[in-house]
C-alpha cells in the first residue's frame, strides 16, 4: 500500500486493541446511506516509475521556449543552493512554528527575511509573508482602512501604473468589506500620472503607487507621495524587489516615505512555475505594526537568557481574535520565504545590483533592436527598469502566435491596458546577447513577411 | 538529539566585500535611470560566501522538527509523509520554468494535469465544479463564503448577512465571515460533540446566509445529524459550507456533496500531502454544487474537443461572468497543485479510501491505548475520526501537569507536540492526529513516552514547568517578545 506501513498483523492487533472487528466498523457512526462504496472517476494507482514517465511526457509538451514576458513574474537565475536547501525535509515538511523551541530554524529564517525585506524597502517592520503580490495589495488596502481611521470613505485611489490584475484581486477581496478602487488619470505620453488632472476632494483613505509601473515606466513617486499625504491618505507602494537594488525604496519616497510597501516576492529565487507558489511581501512603518495582517516573528530570550525566536503579536490573528482578527490568513508562503532568504544571502546587495543592472541593459538592447524594425517604437517616453512598452503598427496577438511557433515568447500583449496595439517586453540577466539577437531577428522576419499591418 | 545551539545570524557572518561570486552576473554599466529615482543608501544584505550561506541555512534546518525527522501528531494539520516524487516531478525544468502568461500552446502538459486534478477532486468531494485558484485554506474559505453571498445577492436576497459557526470552529471560519462583510453567529456544541441542534434551530432564519461546518468536527467526531442540519439550513434559505480541514478522515467514504453541502474548500497541503513548508504554501481549492457553479473564482481550466484533438484552455471573465473574480495574480499555487496531482495519481482510486481507513485506524488505536493508560478522552463514548482529544484537566489539578507542560515534555522525548488548547471549549486539551503514514511501532513508542511523562510527575513529583531542556533554546519569553518588539536585526541598536 503506497505510503501506509501497516502489515496485516499490525492491523489485526490494532483492531483487537480497539475492540472492533474490521476497519469498516470504525466508520459506524456515519449514517450508512451517506457512504459510498467506491470512487468512480479517480483512475487506478500508478507506481512512481509510471507517474514519472507521464509527467516527463507532459513537461515536454510545454517545452522550454525563450521567454521575454514579465508582467508580474520574472525569470531570474536561481542559484542551485537555494532549492537544494529549501527542500531539505526539515524545512519542507515542518509546519507553522507553533512549538517555538522545536522550530527555531524556521523562526530564525523568517527573522532574517524580515530584516532583509525591511532593508530593501526602507521600512521598519515586515510580516512573515502573504500569498502573492496581488493578494498583498488587497491586504494592504484593508490595513490602510484600519490604520487611517479618520477617513471613512473606504476609497482607494490607484496610480495608473498599478497592475490591472492586482486591482481586480483587491476589489474581489477587499470589495467585500465595502472598499472601492478608483484610478488616477494617466498622461498618455509618459504612461505616468497626469499631475495636472489630479482630482480634488476625493478623500482617499489610501493612494497606491506602483514603481516600476505595470507598463515598466518610472513615476515621480516623491511628488505623488507628498500629494497623497497632503490629501490625508496613507501611501501604499507596490514595488519589484529586484528593482530596489537600484531604485529609491518606498520608505524614502517624498517627505515622509510610503506607509506600507508590498509586492510580489517571486523574483527573489522562486521559480515561475505557471504562477505559483510565490509569496507576497509586506512592510510598514513601526507605528502601523499592530494593524499588519499575517504572522510576525520576534527575537526574545529563553529561560537561560539566551536569544531565541517566536511568533509574536498574535493577538492580531484569527486563531486568537477569531471574527475580530486583522485578516483570516493562517498558512502563508513559508517555504518560498525560506528560498528568498537564502537567495538574498547568496547574492548580497552587490549581487542584486548586478542582476538589476544586467536586466536593465538586456531590456535596453532588446528595446533598441526592436525599435529599429519598421513598425515598432516606444509607447511611452521616459526611463524604464527592466521592462518596456512598445507601440506596434499592427495587432499584437497574431505576431505573438507566430513567435510562439518559433519557441519565442515575445512579450505580454499590452493592447487592452494601453488602448492601442502595444507590447510589453522584458529581458532579464538570463538572456545572452545572442538570445536577444535571435528574438529581434524573429520579430523582423515575421513582420516583414506578414500582411498583418493595420489598415 | 544533537541540537545546534548557536543562534548566530547570517548577518554576523557578513564581511564587507565578501561575495558568493558564482551567483552574480558580471558587473555591467550602471542603468540609465535618472539620479532622482535612485537609492542613495546601501541596504544591508549579508555579504557571505556560498559555503557560509549553505552551512548557515543547513544548520538552521537542523533546528526544526519536521515530518521527515519526527512523529508530528499535530491535530487538525494532517502531518503525513510528503512523497519525494511529488516535489521532484513538480520541479521538472519545463514546469518550474513555465511563465504563467505563456500561451496555451506551451502549456498543454501543465493544463492537462490541472484539468484532471479538477475532475479527481470533483469525484472525491461529490461536487459539480472545482476551482483550483485559492492559495490556502483560508482563501478557499473566503471564496466559499463570497460565493454564498454572491448567490443570495444574485437572487435579490440582500438581507442574508449572518454566517453560523459552531463554537469549536477553526478561527479562520469567523475571521473569513468578517472578511466577507458578514456577521458571525456562534452556536454551542452538545455534550457528545455534535452541534446543539436546538440552539441551531433558534439561530437559523431569514438572515442566515449560510453555516460553516467541519465534519468530522474539530472535536474529532462525525456530526451524526448532518442530514437534519442540512435540511434545516436549506429550508431556511441558507447554504452549507464544508471546511475541508478534516477531509482526510472520510476520503473516499463519504462525500461532502452527498451530505448536501453546497461548497467546500480542500486543504491540499493536508489531505493531498503537499508540503507544509514551515507555514505554507498551502492550497485551498474549492468545490461547488450546481447552485454555485456560475460564481466560482477564476481562472478555471476547460477542455475543448475539436476535430478529434483535445485542447485545454483557461475559462475566465467571459466564460463565468458572475464569478466572484480573481483571488491571485495568476492562477493560485500551481506548483502545489502539480504536487497534489502526482500524489493522487500514485494513490489511485483504492488508495484514496485506504487513506481514511488507516488514518482512522491509527487514531482509534492511539485513543484506545491512551485511554487504557489512564488518559482522559474528551469524548469517550464516541468513535474517533482521524483525530481525537485528550484532556489533561485531571492531571493539571492533581499533579500540576498542564497540556502545555506535556507538550513541552514531549519535545524532549523527540516527539512534536499535538495541537494544544484548541478547540477552545475543551479544557487543557491535546488534539492528536497521527495520520495514516505512521507505523504501529511509532504509535506504541509515543504512548510509552506519554506514560513516562505522567508517571514521573505522579510518582517522582517531576515538574515540566521549565521543559524543554534539550532543544536549541529553552522555553521562550513570549511576553517580552510582544512588549519589547525586536522584529529585525539592527546592529546599531544592539
Amino acid at each position: 500500500m503506497p505510503f501506509i506501513p501497516h502489515t496485516e498483523k499490525d492491523t489485526r492487533e490494532m483492531l483487537q486493541t480497539i475492540g472492533a472487528d474490521s476497519i469498516a466498523d470504525l466508520f459506524d457512526e456515519i449514517p450508512r446511506e451517506l457512504m459510498i462504496d467506491e470512487l468512480r472517476h479517480v483512475p487506478d494507482a500508478m507506481s512512481e516509475m509510471e507517474i514519472s514517465r507521464l509527467m516527463r511526457q507532459r513537461a515536454k509538451m510545454d517545452g522550454s521556449p525563450m521567454c521575454f514576458i514579465g508582467a508580474g513574474a520574472y525569470e531570474h537565475h536561481i542559484p542551485t543552493a537555494v532549492w537544494d536547501i529549501a527542500t531539505r525535509g526539515e524545512f519542507y515538511s515542518a509546519y507553522t512554528p507553533y512549538q517555538a523551541e522545536a522550530s527555531q530554524g524556521t523562526l530564525q529564517t523568517i527573522y532574517e527575511y524580515q530584516t532583509m525585506i525591511t532593508e530593501l524597502t526602507g521600512l521598519d517592520v515586515s510580516n512573515a509573508s502573504l500569498y502573492d503580490g496581488a493578494s498583498a495589495l488587497a491586504e494592504a488596502s484593508l490595513m490602510a482602512v484600519r490604520t487611517n481611521r479618520r477617513v471613512k470613505t473606504g476609497r482607494i485611489l490607484l496610480a495608473p501604473g498599478v497592475n490591472p490584475v492586482y486591482e481586480q484581486v483587491a476589489a474581489a477581496i477587499a470589495g467585500a468589506q465595502g472598499l472601492t478602487f478608483e484610478r488616477l488619470p494617466m498622461d498618455v505620453a509618459s504612461g505616468n500620472i497626469d499631475f495636472e488632472q489630479l482630482p480634488d476632494g476625493r478623500e482617499p483613505v489610501a493612494v497606491v503607487l506602483q514603481q516600476p509601473s505595470f507598463a515598466g515606466t518610472l513615476d515621480d513617486v516623491d511628488k505623488l507621495t507628498d500629494w497623497a499625504h497632503a490629501e490625508g491618505a496613507l501611501v501604499v507602494s507596490i514595488v519589484n524587489p529586484t528593482s530596489l537594488a537600484l531604485l529609491k525604496p518606498p520608505g524614502q519616497w517624498g517627505e515622509q516615505g510610503a506607509d506600507i510597501a508590498c509586492g510580489e516576492g517571486q523574483p527573489l529565487g522562486v521559480p515561475m512555475s505557471s504562477g505559483g507558489p510565490y509569496f507576497g511581501f509586506m512592510t510598514c512603518k513601526q507605528k502601523h505594526v499592530r494593524q499588519m495582517p499575517g504572522r510576525i516573528v520576534g527575537r526574545t530570550t529563553d529561560l537561560d537568557g539566551n536569544p531565541g525566536f517566536a511568533l509574536t503579536l498574535q493577538a492580531r490573528e484569527q486563531h486568537i481574535r477569531r471574527s475580530k482578527a486583522t485578516s483570516n490568513i493562517c498558512t502563508n508562503q513559508g517555504l518560498m520565504v525560506t528560498a528568498a532568504t537564502i537567495y538574498m544571502s547568496l547574492l548580497g546587495y552587490q549581487g542584486l545590483v548586478n542582476i538589476a543592472n544586467a536586466s536593465h541593459a538586456n531590456t535596453a538592447s532588446l528595446v533598441d533592436g526592436l525599435c529599429a524594425i519598421d513598425g515598432i517604437g516606444r509607447l511611452y517616453s521616459g526611463p524604464f527598469f527592466h521592462e518596456a512598452a512598445l507601440q506596434l503598427d499592427r495587432p499584437v496577438a497574431p505576431l505573438l502566435d507566430a513567435l510562439a511557433e518559433r519557441d519565442i515568447l515575445g512579450g505580454f500583449d499590452l493592447t487592452s491596458y494601453a488602448g492601442t496595439d502595444a507590447l510589453l517586453v522584458c529581458a532579464t540577466e538570463t538572456k545572452t546577447a545572442a538570445d536577444i539577437e535571435t528574438c529581434i531577428a524573429a520579430f523582423a522576419d515575421i513582420m516583414a513577411r506578414s500582411g498583418l499591418k493595420s489598415a | 538529539m544533537n541540537s545546534p545551539k548557536s543562534s548566530e545570524l547570517i548577518f554576523d557572518k557578513s564581511r564587507s566585500g565578501r561575495r558568493a561570486f558564482a551567483q552574480a552576473p558580471a558587473t555591467t554599466a550602471a542603468a540609465a535611470i535618472p539620479a532622482a529615482l535612485l537609492r542613495s543608501d546601501k541596504p544591508r544584505l549579508p555579504e557571505a560566501s556560498e559555503l557560509q550561506t549553505v552551512r548557515h541555512f543547513t544548520r538552521l534546518s537542523q533546528m526544526n522538527f519536521s515530518i521527515d525527522t519526527q512523529f508530528y501528531p499535530l491535530g487538525s494539520c494532517t502531518m503525513k509523509y510528503n512523497p519525494r516524487a511529488c516535489n521532484a516531478l513538480a520541479l521538472l525544468p519545463e514546469f518550474a520554468g513555465r511563465h504563467p502568461l505563456s500561451p496555451v500552446s506551451h502549456g498543454q502538459g501543465f493544463l492537462s494535469c490541472m484539468y484532471e486534478l479538477q475532475e479527481m477532486l470533483k469525484d472525491v468531494t461529490g461536487m459539480k465544479g472545482v476551482s483550483l485558484t485559492p492559495m490556502a485554506g483560508a482563501q478557499g474559505e473566503f471564496a466559499g463564503v463570497a460565493m454564498i453571498k454572491a448567490y443570495h445577492d444574485a437572487r435579490g436576497d440582500h438581507e442574508r448577512m449572518e454566517i453560523i459557526c459552531p463554537d469549536a470552529a477553526h478561527g479562520t471560519n469567523p475571521a473569513t465571515a468578517t472578511m466577507c462583510g458578514c456577521l458571525v453567529r456562534e452556536v454551542p456544541t452538545g455534550p457528545e460533540g455534535d452541534i446543539d441542534f436546538d440552539a441551531l434551530k433558534a439561530a437559523v432564519g431569514p438572515k442566515t446566509a449560510g453555516i460553516m461546518l467541519t465534519n468530522p468536527s474539530t472535536l474529532g467526531v462525525f456530526e451524526r445529524r448532518i442530514k437534519e442540519v442540512a435540511d434545516l439550513v436549506h429550508d431556511a434559505g441558507g447554504l452549507l459550507y464544508y471546511d475541508g480541514a478534516n477531509l482526510n478522515a472520510i476520503l473516499g467514504k463519504v462525500r461532502p456533496g452527498d451530505m448536501d453541502f453546497d461548497v467546500i474548500h480542500m486543504n491540499l497541503h493536508k489531505t493531498f500531502s503537499t508540503p507544509h513548508g514551515g507555514g505554507g504554501p498551502g492550497s485551498g481549492a474549492v468545490g461547488v454544487n450546481d447552485r454555485l457553479l456560475p460564481f466560482m473564482p477564476i481562472p478555471v481550466v476547460g477542455k475543448n474537443e475539436r476535430d478529434g484533438e483535445t485542447e485545454y484552455n483557461w475559462l475566465a471573465e467571459d466564460d463565468l461572468p458572475q464569478s466572484i473574480g480573481r483571488l491571485s495574480g495568476f492562477m493560485g499555487n500551481s506548483g502545489v497543485l502539480l504536487r497534489a496531482y502526482v500524489y493522487m495519481r500514485m494513490l489511485g482510486r483504492a488508495g484514496m479510501q485506504r487513506v481514511s481507513e488507516y488514518a482512522t485506524l491509527n487514531a482509534n488505536y492511539l485513543a484506545a491505548r491512551l485511554g487504557e493508560a489512564g488518559f482522559e478522552l474528551a469524548f469517550p463514548t464516541r468513535r474517533a475520526s482521524h483525530e481525537f482529544i485528550v484532556t489533561m484537566k485531571r492531571e493539571a489539578k492533581s499533579v500540576n501537569l498542564t497540556a502545555m507542560d506535556i507538550a513541552k515534555a514531549l519535545l524532549d522525548k523527540n516527539y512534536h507536540a499535538p495541537t494544544t488548547y484548541f478547540p477552545l471549549l475543551v479544557p487543557e486539551c491535546l488534539l492528536i492526529e497521527p495520520t495514516e503514514t505512521e507505523s504501529k511501532e511509532t504509535l506504541d513508542n509515543f504512548v510509552a513516552a506519554m506514560i513516562e511523562i505522567v508517571t514521573a510527575a505522579k510518582e517522582d513529583g517531576v515538574e515540566y514547568k521549565e521543559a524543554p531542556y534539550t532543544m536549541p533554546v529553552r522555553r521562550l519569553d513570549d511576553v517580552k517578545a510582544a512588549r519589547q518588539l525586536d522584529l529585525r536585526y539592527q546592529p546599531d541598536k544592539t
